[in-house]
């Protein structure tokens, strides 16, 4: 048997396979799938404060190896989800991590503070990095001095286990990652999907509602190798990896280039079980390897 | 699921037949959706949300229209027999089939869109109605099923060149005028708001079936909402089948 449980600085998950939010709704939608007790964990959908209508439609495009998303934070907001979603899910044996976005830090701040009264919400994953919100979003992720305010703020209103989600779309994101490791960030979850656009050239329009949208799937995903082995250099605090994995070696890959854990996006939408594959395939690499504690691949590279 | 027959219909459509010999098919509801993986295909990756056009029972075969509208369709129209394809199904809401012995309904599929109306119609016949089916298309040569259809129901065509049946848009049909009192319709989507524009009018209850485009087909990803009178909804779950009265249109 190997060990596959790893700790987020306090944490602990039964393997280090969690689902990205965004793409894996609130876990429910897999149910029929997967045993999702199997899961690490799962990232629930972006959580704001108010109800969110999201952007028009088109809202996806395919791209080679990946796909444009625009959805703009659709989601009923943090009351509905603590008064109809969590007790619904709150006793699957796997950790549920609650994604909070916000377009000011007050938002953000009340998000947290709701959320730290429920005893099965051990972590949080704070959303500074997403493309498709005119305010809030990846304004705070983008300058050290934004991803700091936020994460400062949200310290003081969440007790458990504080991850920041940070955006690629920077010039230096190994110095975001340690703006919000001084600001008593527990751990860093990346990348958000990549800035993108695509044009339909015989109608002469752009593909997305909103011109501009954020790539994932695969195509992004040696940036994002490229981008944890940079932050795990960078800081103490526990790095979970994510970008385009599709299957167990992908993993591996974030892995060696220094995250804890990784989540699983995009693959879900074309494999529902993917993220049980990649559990196996883990396992099943690690035997063959005679390699008998996930950690001690972390960061091999 | 194993390719068990893949036949060109004309230039741009493929009936892509599906069997499973491991599987027994589950309960499947007109109206309802496949995610199809496609095979072979260098510049897709997404599954493709394709429409259930027939189930044979007898035969354990799930039958898809496919229309060669870009690279992952192209692909898939060009799937020999016997390879296997992942398919996850049923997905999504059917049509309401909860008719009243007597009833009249009227069927109406454009282009591809003629896909559910068959497996509708079949179904509808296994309760003791007998479907009318208004079938439109750019020309004779686009008809799709015809002979399958006229096996099911009493069929009217329109063509927009009229080389058969009423010329002109469907909604000059002329079948249009007589009683029905239910309208399923599947089509593009300008067609589909000017019958319900009619239904409206004519105070007939109206269902379509949307296609927005899909990422995961599941509720998860968002992607393929529509406006309705419950704000930006899920064709993939809450439809793709709605009545004319939850969209806004």
């Amino acid at each position: 048997m190997v060990k596959l449980n790893v700790d987020i600085a306090g944490l602990k998950l039964k393997n280090p396979v969690l689902t990205a939010s965004g793409t894996f709704g609130y876990g429910e939608e897999f149910g029929d799938f997967i045993d999702l007790n199997r899961l690490g964990g799962f990232i629930v959908k972006g959580t704001t404060l108010e109800h969110r209508e999201g952007n028009p439609y088109p809202r996806m495009h395919e791209t080679p190896s990946g796909m444009l998303n625009a959805v703009g934070l659709q989601n009923k907001g943090v009351d509905y989800f603590i008064d109809n979603i969590y007790p619904r899910i709150k006793n699957l044996d796997t950790e549920i991590i609650v994604n909070v976005s916000g377009a000011k830090i007050p938002d953000y701040v009340a998000v947290c503070e709701k959320l730290n009264a429920l005893d099965k919400i051990h972590a949080i994953e704070v959303n500074i990095s997403c493309p498709n919100v005119k305010q809030g979003g990846m304004a705070f992720g983008t300058t050290c001095e934004g991803a700091a305010e936020v994460t400062r703020a949200v310290r003081k209103a969440f007790n458990g286990t504080l991850i920041v989600k940070l955006s690629p779309n920077v010039t230096s994101i190994a110095d975001i990652a340690r703006a919000v490791e001084y600001e008593g960030a527990d751990s860093v979850s990346l990348i958000n999907t990549l800035m993108g656009m695509a044009i339909d050239v015989e109608r002469q329009k752009p593909y997305l509602s909103t011109i501009t949208g954020g790539l994932s799937g695969p195509a992004v995903r040696p940036v994002a190798v490229r981008m944890v082995w940079q932050v795990a250099k960078a800081v103490k605090i526990p790095v979970i990896g994510l970008g385009g994995i599709m299957n167990g070696s992908d993993a591996l890959e974030f892995i060696m280039a220094g995250a804890r854990a990784v989540q699983v996006g995009t693959a879900n939408f074309i494999n529902p079980a993917a993220t049980i594959n990649i559990i196996d395939e883990i396992t099943d690499y690690m035997e063959r390897h005679n390699v008998s504690d996930i950690n001690e691949l972390v960061g091999i590279i | 699921m194993t390719v068990s027959s893949n036949t060109r219909l004309n230039g741009a459509y493929g009936l892509l037949k599906l069997t499973s010999n491991n599987m027994q098919l589950p309960e499947m509801m007109p109206g309802q959706f496949v995610q199809i993986e496609i095979p072979d295909s260098k510049t897709t990756f997404l599954r493709r949300p394709i429409s259930i056009c027939n189930v044979d029972t007898k035969r354990n075969e799930l039958w898809l229209l496919v229309r060669d509208a870009g690279a992952g369709t192209h692909s898939l129209i060009n799937t020999p027999a016997s390879r296997t394809i992942n398919v996850v199904l049923p997905l999504g809401n059917g049509f309401s089939t909860d008719l009243k012995p007597g009833s009249t309904p009227l069927l109406i599929g454009g282009g591809v869109g003629v896909a559910p109306m068959l497996y509708l119609g079949k179904y509808l016949q296994t309760i003791g109605i007998v479907p009318r089916f208004l079938l439109g298309a750019r020309s004779e040569a686009d008809l799709l099923l015809l002979d399958e259809f006229e096996k099911t129901g009493d069929v009217y065509v329109s063509t927009d060149d009229g080389s058969r049946g009423t010329p002109g848009i469907i909604t000059l049909n002329p079948v249009l005028e007589s009683n029905a009192d239910i309208i399923y319709c599947c089509g593009p989507s300008p067609m589909m708001k000017a019958v319900a524009s009619i239904a409206r009018e004519r105070m007939i209850t109206c269902e379509v079936s949307l296609e927005n485009m899909m990422a995961c087909g599941l509720g998860a990803c968002l992607c393929c909402v529509e406006k309705t009178v419950k704000g930006n909804t899920c064709v993939c779950t809450d439809g793709p089948v709605f009545n004319i009265n939850q969209l806004l249109w």
